[in-house]
């Protein structure tokens, strides 16, 4: 038997300010295993960082900007935090972003005679039920026939995104213009603006509220309380007398619902009507977004925000430097394994094997 | 309608079908043998989009096509690596990891060919693979355009199929690998490494999958396209657990996908009225039902998904 | 007769508990030696140390007259030494041939030759008895016939010394028969087999020599043609079991809990257990001796809902509580205390707080709507915590960082603090030191004060005893009797947990 060098052991959960420095150092990793891919393409790393830094926050407007991109990050990292709690490994908030913009739309060009206030409440219920419906599925066939989750829920992602294509190519395509794009929803649907003079949006007061509601549910109801037990030890919970399948397909539920207020979102805020690319992923920001935040609210808040500066920030710098804006993908994806790999220092340590 | 009935319909589609299956049949092959070891590689996808992204790139300056295939299949296998290193040594979450991959792999390939290429308003071409007629077998009527007048990677696909066979069900290598990925704690007290196995098996899907991602940008198109991949490494997740992880179903597997991918494109071009999105969206429907069926019979390996430590 | 292996003054402990102290052990050639004792009593632990499991602290290890150093299975199998576990070592998805194979090199280089292999498996697998199928796939054997494939593996690598770990506890009688002409075989070809059991009917029907194992110490040691199954019981269980303990006040009164034709399956889908019926009354403590293995972890599962009943029933207050979910025997009133700690009392990563009142948190005053009352739950925990005396920073720590002892605790008060009228505690002390044992056994003594009636179910017999107004003994999912405090004899009651009805041949009976 060959025995490994080194061995990793269990050890007792780490300190708080481990917790909180651990993220930090992370980015900063992160950050620096990127830069690699800016030198590959001859460009100076630190001015990359620094114009996409200003690009991200370095003006009222920039922040603004920011603000705006980091509201469906902020909902669609809090459904996903909310189903990863559980271990409902909802890879498919894309999908139901798309089928809660859906289901707006077809509720805003329906120009029913509400007032404001009432249509907007109905715009965002739409797009709940119809995240919520999408999520349902996948979340009913793992909870009751075991079906994998992760594959399930990715592939859902694509079909959605087609039945908006063929919806939008064909019974919803804008008659005037022929674009495979929904007509203008109604004005009184239209989410109200939170600062004049810029695009930020009621969305992001549905963020914020999304953000209570995480640490709410999780915290303090009795759901809550069965979706860290079944997320922890669900042979346990069933035990203690927990219904994990109840549990399960109510995250589910709300985890849907809750990306699908993301899609909404975008379309009463943003776009005011549908087109293809209501959302460039989204979804799957959410992901890296959620397990960089750590599945808590403060931490997924946070991290939505960072990467909406990566976004804009490489937008606005690749414009002026010659850097593709790809690069926010990059470092994405860098940081997620970062953080992954640094997170394993919170369940084990390295032991030097006798 | 009576387009259905000719003869030509019927070669065009069946060649179609075979050869939309390549890329299918390549991928799932390698992610076959990744998770007969015991591990989920959800890089799928962003494996191949980076293999088809560095086939391109070699192709687009070295001019030489079988050059491309190489670089797609190195990337490949540095891809694998990087998810053996993640999910079999540090034992991350193998759902994590994968996605992990995925994400910056897409990136990494965005971002290089932007980098590289720019955007220029006609995007670039390359000279991509003709075809390879058999001779004397493609001359055949009606079979043969079926079957003998297809790129070599298409070739090459189909030859694996009965080699990969051959390596889990006949060699040492192969029983190590499907005790491993069964029960890893057996396998390490007859004396094979597990982490050796995962690493090598993870290290050929990634080559396989590199492979399958230089047949988009070298063989079916010429040029490397956003979103090229489209989905298909996610679909090779699902053919997988169709395949129930034999090579020669994954065979099987591949057709019917390639089929409904042919389809797709052949009615795309009949007006009938109905969104071509329908048949964009049957391939993945379809994968959902199989996976709802097969849910209660398939024989996961036991060993998948779980980080194997010993205590 | 030449002696094969020779142990001499093995000693070995884990952590805080001695498994060997200072054994003597050998195997010649020719022979079969059984090792007989209870759980704990050190023998698995003895033949890991001897197939290169485990290392020893202490002692030496000689074969064939030279001393060895055994680091990995890979060495034992090297010096000729195969073994047999308990939990089969095989791929269920691979062949009888290729499991046999598995990790061996291949004659003809990276290709698997399975001709030459298949001839070799006929070969031995006609010499020894051990018919079997080389083309069938583990999953379709039945535990029997794998356990054949077990041996198989061992013969084909040329040992010279074959260890059985409790083999017959999975077969049926039959079965063991056939185990027993192999055996047989085995000896009278010159091998020499190391039999572990703790069923005494099989160890005089199968050994030359007998061995017996009492607390990591050799009790004795016989030749079968010279011992009594009577004889053999004593030295397993042991006359230092002191005086019987005094008398328990208050007479049980009427039946709380009636158990009827109970059967349900183990997790390899052999009935584990046939036809148990008894019932608990009110104010009394019913102890269920049995070696592991023999039901009682099915029994706890069954009673507790995570186990279907294939059979018979489990009536409550007029309630069918056989296959019903756990949150209806909670809701029952029934206290559980299980088994296993981590996997089902407890969620770990809990805080403690949540763990103290995890199976009512649906209930006043934790529960408010959907809304959970924290401050409640707060203050039951601190005072549960600190009326059980729990260890721990406060409540709101993470449950994993408590010791064994206290996560006990914590279990205890939490089911504890509902009043229970009926409890099912299954090794309520296992692993835990004699202070937190004790505590244990004073809270449950309380309880059957109160009235309550305890099933308690422990592969510990002085436990049982020491508690117990009447004690069940469980042999292989059958209850062999149940017998009165009045009329405990620790003879009778070692013999009936090996396996033999009670000594005048009567059917086991409610007393």
């Amino acid at each position: 038997m060959h025995l490994p060098k080194y061995k990793l052991e269990k050890r007792l959960p780490p300190p708080l300010w481990f917790q909180i420095l651990t993220p930090v150092i992370a980015v900063v990793i992160s950050l620096l295993i990127s830069s690699i891919f800016l030198l590959a393409i001859k460009q100076d790393p630190l001015q990359a960082y620094l114009y996409m830094f200003r690009g991200a926050v370095g003006s009222k407007f920039a922040f603004l900007e920011m603000l705006v991109k980091a509201t469906p990050l902020i909902l669609t990292g809090v459904a996903v935090a909310l189903a990863f709690t559980a271990k409902f490994w909802n890879i498919g908030a894309e999908g139901q972003l798309y089928a809660g913009a859906f289901a707006a739309t077809w509720v805003g060009i329906m120009n029913l005679p509400l007032p404001a206030p009432l249509y907007i409440l109905v715009v965002v219920l739409a797009g709940f039920a119809g995240g919520a419906i999408w999520a349902l599925v996948p979340g009913y066939l793992k909870a009751r026939y075991k079906v994998d989750d992760v594959v399930t829920t990715l592939l859902m992602n694509y079909i959605m995104i087609y039945i908006v294509g063929g919806i939008l190519s064909g019974p919803w395509r804008n008659p005037k213009t022929m674009y495979p794009a929904s007509v203008e929803i109604a004005q009184n649907a239209d989410f109200p603006k939170l600062i004049a003079h810029s695009r930020v949006h009621f969305g992001l007061v549905l963020a914020v509220l999304a953000v209570i509601a995480l640490y709410f549910i999780v915290r303090r109801t009795r759901l809550g309380f069965e979706i860290r037990a079944t997320g922890t030890n669900a042979g346990a919970a069933r035990f203690l007398g927990i219904n994990t399948l109840k549990t399960i397909i109510y995250v589910a539920m709300i985890s849907g619902g809750i990306a699908g207020i993301a899609g909404a979102g975008e379309v009463a805020g943003v776009q005011y009507h549908l087109i293809q690319s209501i959302s460039p992923g989204y979804g799957y920001d959410g992901i890296v977004i959620a397990m960089l935040g750590r599945l808590n609210p403060a931490g997924v808040l946070l991290s939505a925000i960072y990467f909406a500066m990566i976004i804009t920030g490489a937008q606005v710098m690749s414009r002026s430097l010659n850097v593709p804006p790809y690069i926010a993908s990059v470092i994405q994806g860098v940081t997620l394994l970062v953080m992954l790999a640094m997170l394993l220092s919170f369940e084990y340590r390295i032991r030097r094997e006798r | 309608m009576s387009d259905f009935l000719t003869v030509t319909f019927w070669v065009g589609f069946l060649a179609a079908t075979i050869r939309l299956a390549t890329p299918l049949i390549l991928a799932t092959l390698g992610e076959t043998f990744a998770e007969r070891s015991g591990v989920l590689n959800l890089g799928i996808e962003g494996t191949m989009m980076f293999g088809a992204l560095a086939a391109f790139l070699t192709t687009y300056f070295t001019h030489s096509l079988w050059l491309g295939v190489l670089a797609a299949v190195v990337s490949g296998m540095v891809f694998g690596l990087l998810m053996a290193f993640l999910a079999v040594t540090l034992g991350l979450s193998q759902h994590v990891s994968g996605l992990g991959i995925t994400i910056l792999a897409t990136g990494l390939a965005y971002y290089l060919y932007r980098a590289v290429i720019g955007s220029p308003t006609v995007p670039p071409h390359v000279d991509s693979f003709n075809t390879l007629p058999i001779p004397l077998l493609s001359k055949i009527p009606v079979v043969g355009p079926i079957f003998f007048d297809h790129f070599a990677l298409t070739y090459i696909a189909f030859l694996l199929v009965p080699v990969a066979g051959y390596v889990i069900y006949r060699t040492t290598y192969g029983l190590s690998l499907r005790s491993v990925g069964e029960n890893p704690e057996v396998a390490d007290s007859v004396g094979i490494s597990v982490h050796k196995i995962r690493y090598s098996a993870l290290i050929i899907a990634g080559a396989l999958m590199g492979l399958a991602g230089s047949f988009f940008t070298l063989a079916e198109f010429n040029l490397f396209l956003f979103d090229i991949v489209g989905g298909r490494g996610w679909v090779s997740i699902a053919l997988v657990i169709f395949a129930n992880w034999i090579p020669v179903r994954v065979l099987w597997g591949a057709l019917l996908f390639g089929g409904v991918d042919a389809i797709g494109l052949r009615l795309q071009g009949t007006s009938i009225g109905i969104p071509f999105q329908i048949y964009l969206i049957l391939p993945y429907l379809l994968t959902i039902i199989m996976l709802i069926l097969i849910a209660r019979n398939a024989s996961y390996p036991s060993a998948m998904l779980k980080p194997y430590r010993r205590e | 007769m030449e002696q094969l292996v020779g142990m001499k003054g093995v000693r070995k402990s884990f952590l805080r508990t001695v498994a060997n102290d200072g054994i003597d052990f050998s195997v010649g050639r020719s022979e079969v030696v059984s090792l007989l004792g209870e759980n704990g009593a050190g023998k698995t632990t003895l033949m890991r140390i001897l197939y290169g499991m485990y290392t020893l602290d202490d002692g030496e290890i000689r074969i064939g007259g030279k001393t060895v150093d055994i680091g990995s299975p890979k060495d034992s199998i090297a010096l000729g030494i195969g073994m047999v576990h308990q939990h089969f070592t095989l791929v269920r998805t691979l062949t009888v041939l290729e499991n046999v194979i598995l990790g061996l090199p291949s004659p003809k280089g990276f290709r698997l030759d399975y001709a030459s292999a298949r001839t070799r498996i006929k070969e031995i697998s006609a010499k020894y008895g051990l018919e079997i199928d080389t083309e069938a796939y583990i999953w379709q054997l039945s535990v029997g016939e794998r356990q054949r494939v077990e041996i198989l593996k061992a013969l084909y690598r040329d040992v010279n010394v074959l260890i059985l770990d409790e083999p017959t506890a999975v077969l049926t009688p039959q079965e063991a028969q056939g185990l027993f002409k192999t055996l047989r075989i085995l000896r009278d070809e010159g091998k020499g087999v190391v039999f572990i059991s703790h069923k005494l009917q099989e160890v005089m029907e199968i050994s030359d020599r007998i061995v017996v194992l009492r607390n990591g110490k050799v009790s004795g040691q016989q030749m079968k043609s010279e011992t009594t199954k009577e004889e053999l019981a004593r030295l397993m269980v042991g006359r230092d079991i002191v005086e019987l303990p005094a008398e328990l006040t208050g007479t049980p009164k009427e039946a709380l809990l009636s158990v009827s034709s109970l059967g349900a399956e183990n997790n390899q889908g052999i009935q584990a257990l046939k036809g148990v019926s008894f019932s608990l009354h009110a104010g009394e403590i019913l102890g269920v001796a049995g070696v592991a293995g023999n039901g009682q972890t099915e029994l706890e599962q069954v009673l507790c809902g995570v186990r279907s009943a294939t059979s018979g029933s489990v009536r409550y207050h007029g309630q069918e509580l056989a296959n019903a979910s756990p949150k209806e025997i909670i809701d029952a009133g029934i206290g559980r205390i299980p088994e296993d700690r981590m996997e089902a009392g407890l969620v770990l990563d809990l805080p403690l707080m949540e763990n103290l009142v995890i199976e009512f948190f649906d209930k006043a005053p934790f529960s408010r709507g959907i809304l959970l009352n924290y401050r409640a739950i707060e203050r039951a925990a601190e005072e549960l915590m600190r009326e059980y005396s729990i260890k721990a920073a406060g409540v709101h720590e993470a449950t994993r960082t408590l010791s064994g002892g206290n996560l006990q605790k914590v279990i205890l008060a939490r089911v504890l603090s509902r009043n229970p009228e009926v409890i099912i505690a299954s090794q309520p002390t296992r692993g835990l030191d004699v202070g937190a044992a004790e505590y244990i056994h004073n809270k449950l003594l309380e309880q059957r004060e109160r009235g309550a009636g305890i099933l308690l179910l422990s592969e510990d017999l002085n436990e049982v005893i020491a508690l117990s107004d009447r004690i069940i003994a469980l042999y292989e999912g059958r209850i062999m009797g149940i017998v009165p405090r009045s009329k405990f004899d620790l003879e009778e009651i070692g013999l009936m947990m090996a396996g033999s009805t009670t000594e005048d041949g009567n059917a086991p009976s409610e007393v």
